[in-house]
């Protein structure tokens, strides 16, 4: 019994990784429709991106103060807290701007996504638009892919900016670190390659948060139900490949200098 | 116009076609019916390569459907208008912008031309003037008339209507089935058409085939449909 659902389970995480895979490879091929497909690109830019604003503001907010509050207090016990700069901005910069940025995608965007593309897939509308000689991966799936491609970014250098600033907040008001100090420890903590790796992870994000929310949608075939589960799976699934997408990226980025030794 | 050869399918080991075959000629009705679950859908999936056979052909226009992809497949269909059962309307836009979705996609023409054409498909289907409303807001029998009009808005050599009078009340049924009957009669296109609407399938068909156990086991113009001796038929007829 546990080997048959142990076994079950592996085929079907092959299946998926499979399917989302090749719909990755798809999409892809799909560039020759970018100018005509530009509306529905700025439409989707504005739903998954602009709408996604104000979650990624309070959540930046707070995770500035919190990650400054909670090391400060720490660093203050060892005269160390005018380092306080240094340290959120390496932890927004290097990691938690993009993860978080790509967790809000993955949790508001990816599962909308996997939501409607299920729904429409069960109620025939993908059948019709095939029916119709409409490309449902033209349609659909790439103006979702290409507007997170590049909403993903912007929103982590949104996030990113919150989450320093807000870090500043406490430094100044509770930490009593002057804000010049705060100010020149976060800038010397940031490399140009900090921000490349950072842009090309939010990127990265941005591309598995919603191939894996249109290909979940687009599996969903039983109704109700089967709509249900692709958008828990898209969120799961999203979130497990964000956090072995950030080791793999900060290791090459940081962990690689025989590979990577340029980028240094 | 339209050939199916030998055509088997099967779903999870459960036969459901099992060797159907029938040919339309150019401008005929060809109804076929059948009880629900005998594969009839799965029959017209197949004329839009929506599903593939294990084996046997597909020949619309000319062209083998089972063989080609890609953009001859396209190309294919879009000579074809699908009326699906519940409509397949595209919840997101309104009914304007669904029957404009195939003239956006695949033609050039002015948004003006576009208003006019998406305004004559609508009052074909005696539908004037609906088109900023959304698909949530209209009945049934409204969508499966929006999403006609649509199948209409390219002037298609042949419609494939999959259980239009479904779900329907008798009158709306019957407004269906004269739409069907004007339509064939105005644009003197090839039509398929799938029910299990006895009523509706005498009063549009101009061959009536009966679908049983994934075979075509009756085929005829309608009066001959009717005197067939075949139980299965009759039991079908009597049912009714």
């Amino acid at each position: 019994m546990f080997i048959a659902s142990t076994g079950s389970w592996i085929l079907g995480a092959s299946q998926g990784a499979g399917h989302a895979l090749l719909l990755l490879l798809r999409t892809f091929l799909r560039f020759p429709s970018l100018w005509f497909r530009r509306g529905s690109i700025f439409t989707q830019m504005f739903l998954a991106g602009v709408m996604s604003v104000p979650v990624v503001i309070l959540v930046a907010l707070f995770s500035g103060w919190i990650v400054a509050l909670q090391t400060g207090v720490e660093l203050r016990n060892y005269g160390a807290h005018q380092q306080i700069g240094t340290l959120v901005t390496g932890f927004m910069v290097r990691g938690w701007g993009p993860v978080m940025t790509a967790f809000i995608l993955a949790g508001r965007v990816g599962s909308a996504m996997a939501a409607e593309l299920g729904t429409m897939r069960v109620s025939e509308e993908v059948d019709a638009l095939e029916v119709m000689g409409i490309d449902p991966l033209s349609y659909l799936v790439f103006p979702r892919f290409v507007s997170l491609a590049l909403m993903g970014p912007i929103l982590t250098i949104y996030a990113t900016v919150i989450g320093v600033a807000s870090g500043a907040l406490v430094a100044i008001y509770q930490l009593e670190v002057p804000w010049g100090v705060y100010l020149q420890h976060a800038r010397a903590a940031v490399e140009q390659k900090d921000v490349i790796a950072a842009l090309v992870k939010a990127s990265t994000y941005g591309v598995v948060v919603s191939i894996v929310g249109c290909s979940q949608g687009l599996r969903a075939v039983h109704g109700a139900e089967d709509v249900g589960r692709a958008t828990r799976n898209s969120v799961v699934v999203s979130f497990v490949m964000i956090l072995i997408l950030e080791y793999l990226i900060s290791w090459a980025f940081y962990g690689a200098p025989e590979i990577f030794g340029g980028l240094r | 116009m339209i050939e199916v050869r030998d055509l088997h399918k099967t779903f999870h080991g459960e036969k459901v076609l099992d060797g159907v075959s029938f040919q339309v000629r150019p401008g005929e009705t060809f109804v076929i019916l059948g009880r629900s679950g005998t594969g009839k859908t799965v029959t017209l999936k197949h004329l839009v390569g929506l599903l593939q056979p294990e084996q046997g052909h597909v020949r619309i226009l000319g062209v083998d459907i089972v063989e080609e992809r890609g953009r001859a497949l396209q190309a294919v269909r879009q000579k074809i208008g699908y009326l699906f059962q519940g409509g397949a309307l595209m919840n997101s836009l309104s009914v304007g912008e669904n029957v404009a979705l195939p003239l956006h996609e695949h033609e050039r023409k002015s948004r003006a031309e576009i208003r006019r054409i998406v305004a004559e498909r609508l009052s074909w289907v005696e539908l004037d003037g609906i088109e900023g409303r959304m698909p949530s807001e209209l009945s049934l029998g409204m969508k499966k008339r929006v999403s006609l009009a649509r199948a209409l808005v390219r002037d298609p050599q042949i419609i494939l209507y999959d259980e239009p009078t479904s779900g329907l009340d008798p009158i709306t049924s019957n407004t269906i089935d004269a739409l069907i009957l004007s339509l064939q009669q105005r644009l003197h296109v090839t039509s398929v058409v799938v029910t299990h609407d006895l009523h509706s399938a005498f009063h549009v068909g101009n061959t009536i085939a009966l679908l049983d156990e994934g075979r075509i086991v009756a085929m005829a113009p309608p009066d001959a449909f009717r005197a067939n001796p075949d139980p299965r038929v009759q039991a079908f007829i009597q049912a009714q």
